[in-house]
This record gives structure tokens, C-alpha cells and sequence, in this order.
């Protein structure tokens, strides 16, 4: 039996990657990238709380893969819509780097 | 039950004549804003006249009230208007001494390119001073008050556009809120003490209170002394009105002579309930009179603009009637008032008229030799100046030997009041036969006046863009008849106005006196009353009533004709016998000469003493330390702060998504951190 802590600290490990990724990188796809590397960082939490749960309960919990399979959806959804947007991005301004992409700036 | 007077019509119209005349007059033809104009001063000079008739079957005061103006708790102040015999003489006079000054005034300002304008503002000043008149309670007398300082304020700087007509108008205004100041401190201790502000309240309550003596009516008498002083130019608040003469000559007749600065004396009168319960604020009173007089009466002496000798002549008289009220002689005061306003107002035209005839020359330097040239004006300023001088049996004999004997007689000081008196009566005499014959007689200097521009000759309107059109200097000539016509009855009532009050002992009735004792007799308390009062509480010290004399009022009479002869006789060796003895005096006299020359240096200690401060403070610790400092530099501190910090915050609204990841890692961070470690509990690892 794996104690849930090395679960957890795979899940923070995993998490703080896609976060340093996230302020580092200058590519908008591996932006993209270190965003679903978060995302599963957290399912991973999720699935280690809810097989915890269940042996300590003695019965089935599925709240937290309930959660998983939404967080899945929701990134499937995100990947589309936003590789469509970094394709329209890439057309009109011929670049990828985020630091260029700044529209958004009062 | 008296009949519906409509008081409130009175001041009413003229103010109606002002609004026409004020909002529609630039375009309006000039005929039209004539016709306004005299209407609006007319129809109250016709309603006081038709009072006049009904006047003996009315019961007094008559008042009327149209209305509650401020209701505060048990306080109030209504819109009421009262009539009594006072108010009667003081209308009688403003509406129509009023309405002749407009008339002239017509002639006068005829080639003003601002007619309009100064018909409005004339009948604005009517309105307000009517009002002061009628006023039942201080605070509408407070109105008026304040009213015919504005329109005095308007006029003396009418033409603005001169540097010295706009500062002589803010002087004027200036010191008056000083006296006004004092006016209202006044009001305040009135409020405080009864209540009320109604003269039908607070009057009769202290008539009804023997005990009431000195004490806080001292102080009421004195701020409202002050009040007094600065409208009616008393020392030490007179610094305004020699250079009120800024102003067109009829306003220096209407408002700087016949009506406005008497207000003080009417005020004096009016409250003489007040004034009798404390021989302080009486002899205060007196003691300013007659120091004004002479000392105004020394500096008119040897002033060489024509208005400015009348203007410290007004200051002068404006003592005697001071001296009366100090002396509990209102009735007295208010006759000097009546004939004052007929002579000093027909002084004044008169010296308008000089001065229309000689193309805006002021300075009696370059005049002379007028007698024959415009002889009209000349008789008719003979009259007045006789009437001033105190000839009998002229008007001004009258009133002024009426205010000498009632010093005279009066218990504290008398004798030395009327000595002052009598030695400014033979300066009054001196100064106003110095200005008639430096005016009329001798040889024409109004050429001189052309070549010797280094002395600097005083010109009404020469430097002032509103008149362009002025013609130029022209020859000396007659005023039109509409100027002509209100000196000549003004004239004739200064001839015979003293015969309203000629005196018993000279076998009239002094009928002016009866008539006025109603309102102003001071109230004696009787016999019993008084020792009631003196049995219960502080001595009472009512003014004796002054017992008459006719034998000493004779004598008295005749003294004063001789010192007024004197003055004739000085004034006649000096400046027609002799004329080149006055500059051979004023060379051997040399520092006393210069210092009447400088009218005592008090416009100079003034602005030493009190401008001087009042500047500094004004433009260095109230508009630089306080304004520009703290008031400013708060509000830019704040400002620059919330800018500064504001400036730092956006920083991190870069745009920059990258950023906006960053800051919230951060924050999750430290929120994890604190969530683990604690918030306030020791911050260190455990």
C-alpha cells in the first residue's frame, strides 16, 4: 500500500512544474501545455483523496473522480477553444510569444 | 382704527423703478429710463405727502405688518413696517430732497454714456433707505442698513473705470462693515437679552423696567454707537466719506449729505430708549459729535477741491447732530438733520452746477470770479452758505443754536461742549465764506488751470473712457433749467426751514420740537417710579429733563451770530480784502498748515496701523501660510498620494497575463504559508 502523502507530493510536484512553466515559458503552446499539466496535477489529488476515502468509509466514494471526469471535460473543452484561438492568434500576428500578445493592457 | 397707509408701497416703487431701470435700461431710450426713474422717486414723495394730510388723525406708531419673514422658537422677525413722527420727518425728507436730486441729477448726468445705469442705482438707494426708515424691527432696519451701503458703494465707484472712484467706493464699503459690525454685535446682545428685535417689544419693556439702567444697554448703546459712527462718518470710522466724493456730484448730495450718512442719527434717535438708560453711551455720544465737528471743520479749512471742503463739512454738521443725541436732545438732533439735508444737498448741486459750468473743473484754485457768470447758482449758494454759516434767520441758525443752548443747558460737561461747538460754528462760517468767495469772486482763474497741469487740478471725469463723448471744455456758462430748478427750492427751504423750529424764546412755538417729543422725548420716569427704583435696587440716574431759559437762550443766540460774523469777517479779509494774506499765513504757519493740509496724517496712521497688519496677515499668513500652505498643500498632498499610490498599483495591471499568473502564485503562496504557520500566533517554523 502507497501512502497517500507520496500521492500528494507527486500531485504538488506535478502542480509547481506546471506553474513555473507557466511564468517561464514564452511559447504559447507549452503555456498551454504546463495549464493541463496543472489540471492533471490536481486530478491526481483528487483520485488519491477519493481511493483514501473509500478504504477509510469501507464504501465506495466517487465524489472525487466525479470532479475528475468534470476537470476532464472542461480541459477537453479548453484545449479546443484554445488551440483554435492560439491558431487565430498565430494568424493575425505571427507569433506565438505571450510576451507580444498583450491586448489586454489598459 | 387707522386706514390702510400701504407703508409697504413706499419703498416698493423705487424698487420696481430700479428693476425696470436696471435689467431693461441699456436699451431703453433715455427718455424712457428718465420717465422710470422720476416716477419711481415721485410716487413716494406723493404717498408720504397724502400721510402727511392724513396724518393728524392717525394713531401712532402706525404699523403694518405684511408677514413673518424668520420664525426661530419664540424669536421672530416679520416684514412689518411702523409710522410714527420720526419716520414721518425722515420720509419727508429722503423722498423728497430724493426726488429734487433726481430731477438735477437728469440735467447733471446728461451726457453719461451710464444714465441708466445711475438712475437705477438711485432708485435702488431710495428703496433701501426707505426701507431703514420704516423698519418696525433692527433686522429690517439692518436691511436698509446694509442696502444703502451697496447702493453707496455702486455710486461712489460709478465710474469705476477710474482707479480711484473703484478704491474710494471699497474704503467706503470697508469701513462700513466695520460699523456694521457693531451693528450686529448690538443685535445679538438684543436677542440674547429680550428675544426680540421689534422696537414695539424691546422699547416699551424697558420703559417699563425703571430698574434697567447702564449694564448690558450700555453695551447695546455703544456697538450700536459703533454702527453709527460708520455710516454717518464719526470719528473714528469717517475716513470714507472725503473720498466717497469720488461718486457723481448728486450722489454725494443724496447719499454723502442729505440722507444715508444721517441714518446714524436717525438710529440714535430711533433707539433713544436705549440711549437714555445709560449717561455713558450719552456721553460717548456727545464727545464724538463734538470732536468730529471741530476736527472735520479744522481740515475742511484748508482743502482746495470744492467737494472735499463739503464733504468735511457733512462730516462736521453730522457731529453737531451726534452732539444733540449725546446730549438727549434728539428733537434737536433731527431738526440739524431736516436743515442740514436743505442746505448740505443744495450745497452740494450747487457745486455741481460749478462744476458742470467750468467743463468738470473741482479745484477752487481755478475757479473765481463766478458770480456774474452763473448767477443763478451763485444766489442760490449764497442761501446755503448763509444758511450753514449760521446767519439768522436761516435754517441752519435754527437747528444749530437749538443744539448749542441744549449742550449748554445739559448737566455733565455742558459747558465744554458747547464751547467746542461754538468755536466750530465761527470755523464753519470761515470755511464756507472761504469757498464762496474763492468760488465767486475775485478774478477768473479757470484758465490758469490749462497751463499749470504740474499742479495737478482735481477733474471730475476727464480720465474716464465711459464718458468719451464729454464734450470738451466749454465757456463758462449756466446749468439747464432742471438743475437750476431744484436748487432754487431748495434754496428756499433752506431760507425758511428753521421757522418749522423757530424757538420760543424768540417768539415762535418751535413747533418741529412738539411735534417730534412723542417719539423722541426721552421718558422720565416720574417721581414714584424713581424712588421705587431707587428703594429696590442701584441708583437710577435718569437724565434730568433740562429746565428752558429763554434769556439764556437769547444770549446764547446772539453769541453765536457774532462767532459766525467772526468767521464771515476772517473769511472775508483773507480771501476777498486780502487775498494775498492766506498764502503768507500758511507759509509762517508753516507745520500747522501742513498738518490740517494732510488731514492729520490719519489716512496714513490708518493704513500704518491697521491696513498695514490686515494686509500682511491677509497676504501672507491667511493667503500664503494658510491658503497656498495648508488649504492648497492639504489638497495637493492628498491628491499626489492617492496619484502615487495609484501610479504603484497599476503597475501590476500590466496586461501581461504571465504577470498576473505570477502575482497570484505568490499570493497563493503566502496565503498557504499563513494558513500553516498562523497569522498573528509566533511566524516561525515550528
Amino acid at each position: 500500500m502507497v501512502p497517500i502523502a507520496y500521492y500528494l507530493v507527486l500531485s504538488a510536484v506535478l502542480f509547481s512544474i506546471g506553474v513555473a512553466a507557466f511564468l517561464i515559458k514564452r511559447n504559447i503552446i507549452t503555456v498551454f501545455m504546463s495549464i493541463e499539466l496543472m489540471l492533471n496535477a490536481v486530478n491526481l489529488a483528487f483520485i488519491a483523496f477519493s481511493r483514501q476515502w473509500s478504504q477509510a468509509t469501507g464504501h465506495l466514494q466517487v465524489n472525487g473522480q466525479i470532479f475528475v471526469f468534470f476537470v476532464m471535460v472542461v480541459a477537453a473543452a479548453e484545449a479546443a477553444v484554445g488551440l483554435a484561438i492560439i491558431i487565430a492568434v498565430f494568424r493575425a500576428r505571427n507569433t506565438l510569444n505571450v510576451d507580444s500578445i498583450d491586448l489586454m493592457k489598459l | 382704527m387707522n386706514p390702510n397707509l400701504h407703508l409697504w408701497l413706499i419703498p416698493l416703487v423705487p424698487f420696481a423703478g430700479f428693476l425696470v431701470n436696471g435689467l431693461l435700461g441699456r436699451k431703453a431710450p433715455k427718455a424712457l429710463v428718465t420717465t422710470v426713474a422720476l416716477v419711481a422717486s415721485l410716487v413716494p414723495a406723493i404717498q408720504v405727502a397724502v400721510i402727511v394730510t392724513k396724518f393728524s388723525s392717525l394713531t401712532l406708531p402706525c404699523s403694518e405688518n405684511l408677514g413673518a419673514w424668520i420664525r426661530s422658537g419664540a424669536f421672530h422677525a416679520d416684514f412689518s413696517f411702523q409710522l410714527d413722527q420720526l419716520t414721518l420727518i425722515m420720509l419727508c425728507v429722503v423722498t423728497g430732497v430724493g426726488f429734487l436730486i433726481h430731477v438735477y441729477s437728469i440735467g447733471y448726468m446728461a451726457q453719461d454714456s451710464s444714465y441708466w445705469r445711475f438712475f437705477a442705482y438711485m432708485n435702488l438707494f431710495l428703496f433701501f433707505m426707505l426701507t431703514l426708515v420704516l423698519a418696525e424691527n433692527f433686522l429690517l432696519m439692518f436691511v436698509g442698513w446694509e442696502g444703502v451701503g451697496l447702493a453707496s458703494y455702486l455710486l461712489i465707484g460709478f465710474w469705476f473705470t477710474r482707479d480711484s472712484a473703484a478704491k474710494a467706493g471699497m474704503k467706503a464699503f470697508i469701513v462700513n462693515r466695520i460699523g456694521d459690525f457693531g451693528f450686529l454685535i448690538a443685535m445679538f446682545l438684543l436677542i440674547a437679552h429680550f428675544g426680540s428685535l421689534s422696537f414695539g417689544e424691546i422699547f416699551p419693556r424697558i420703559s417699563a423696567a425703571p430698574d434697567l439702567q447702564g449694564g448690558f444697554l450700555t453695551a447695546i448703546a455703544l456697538f450700536l454707537l459703533l454702527g453709527a459712527t460708520g455710516k454717518s462718518a464719526q470719528i473714528p470710522l469717517y475716513v470714507w466719506l472725503p473720498d466717497a466724493m469720488e461718486g457723481p456730484t448728486p450722489v454725494s448730495a443724496l447719499i454723502h449729505a442729505a440722507t444715508m450718512v444721517t441714518a446714524g442719527v436717525y438710529m440714535i434717535a430711533r433707539t433713544h430708549v436705549i440711549f437714555d438708560r445709560s449717561p455713558l453711551a450719552l456721553s460717548t455720544v456727545a464727545i464724538i459729535g463734538v470732536a468730529t465737528a471741530f476736527f472735520a471743520a479744522t481740515i475742511g479749512i484748508v482743502q482746495t477741491d470744492i467737494k472735499r471742503v463739503l464733504a468735511y463739512s457733512t462730516i462736521s454738521q453730522l457731529g453737531y447732530m451726534f452732539l444733540a443725541c449725546g446730549v438727549a436732545a434728539y428733537s434737536a438732533g433731527i431738526f440739524h438733520l431736516v436743515t442740514h439735508a436743505f442746505f448740505k444737498a443744495l450745497l452740494f448741486l450747487a457745486a455741481g452746477s460749478v462744476i458742470h459750468a467750468l467743463s468738470d473743473q473741482q479745484d477752487m484754485r481755478f475757479m473765481g470770479g463766478l458770480r456774474t457768470k452763473i448767477p443763478i447758482t451763485f444766489w442760490t449758494m449764497t442761501a446755503a452758505v448763509l444758511a450753514i454759516s449760521g446767519a439768522p434767520p436761516l435754517a441752519g441758525f435754527v437747528s444749530k443754536d437749538e443744539i448749542l443752548y441744549q449742550a449748554f443747558i445739559s448737566p455733565n460737561g455742558g459747558k465744554i461742549l458747547w464751547a467746542v461747538g461754538l468755536l466750530t460754528a465761527g470755523l464753519t462760517s470761515f470755511y464756507m465764506f472761504r469757498l464762496w468767495y474763492l468760488t465767486f469772486f475775485g478774478e477768473s482763474r479757470t484758465a490758469a488751470a490749462h497751463h499749470e497741469e504740474d499742479l495737478a487740478p482735481v477733474h471730475a471725469r476727464s480720465d474716464t473712457k465711459l464718458t468719451l463723448e464729454a464734450e470738451p471744455p466749454h465757456a463758462v456758462r449756466e446749468s439747464p433749467w432742471v438743475m437750476l430748478a431744484p436748487l432754487i427750492i431748495l434754496a428756499i427751504l433752506s431760507v425758511i426751514g428753521g421757522f418749522m423750529g423757530w424757538p420760543e424764546a424768540l417768539g415762535g412755538s418751535n413747533w418741529f420740537s412738539h411735534f417730534l417729543d412723542p417719539a423722541v422725548k426721552s421718558v422720565h420716569m416720574s417721581y414714584e417710579q424713581t424712588a421705587v427704583a431707587l428703594a429696590t435696587s442701584a441708583p437710577a440716574t435718569p437724565i434730568p429733563a433740562p429746565a428752558g431759559d429763554n434769556h439764556l437762550e437769547r444770549i446764547l443766540a446772539l453769541v453765536s451770530t457774532l462767532v459766525a460774523f467772526t468767521g464771515w469777517l476772517t473769511a472775508h479779509i483773507l480771501y476777498y480784502a486780502k487775498p494775498e494774506l492766506p498764502a503768507r499765513l500758511a507759509a509762517q504757519l508753516h507745520a500747522l498748515y501742513a498738518l490740517l493740509k494732510n488731514k492729520y496724517w490719519v489716512d496714513e496712521i490708518y493704513s500704518a496701523l491697521i491696513v498695514a497688519p490686515v494686509l500682511f496677515i491677509a497676504r501672507w499668513i491667511l493667503g500664503v501660510l494658510i491658503d497656498r500652505g495648508v488649504i492648497d498643500g492639504g489638497g495637493l498632498i492628498t491628491g499626489y498620494t492617492a496619484q502615487g499610490f495609484g501610479a504603484l498599483v497599476a503597475r501590476i495591471q500590466s496586461g501581461n497575463i504571465r504577470s498576473y499568473a505570477g502575482w497570484l502564485a505568490l499570493f497563493a503562496a503566502l496565503l498557504l504559508a499563513i494558513s500553516w504557520f498562523g497569522w498573528t500566533a509566533h511566524f516561525t517554523l515550528r
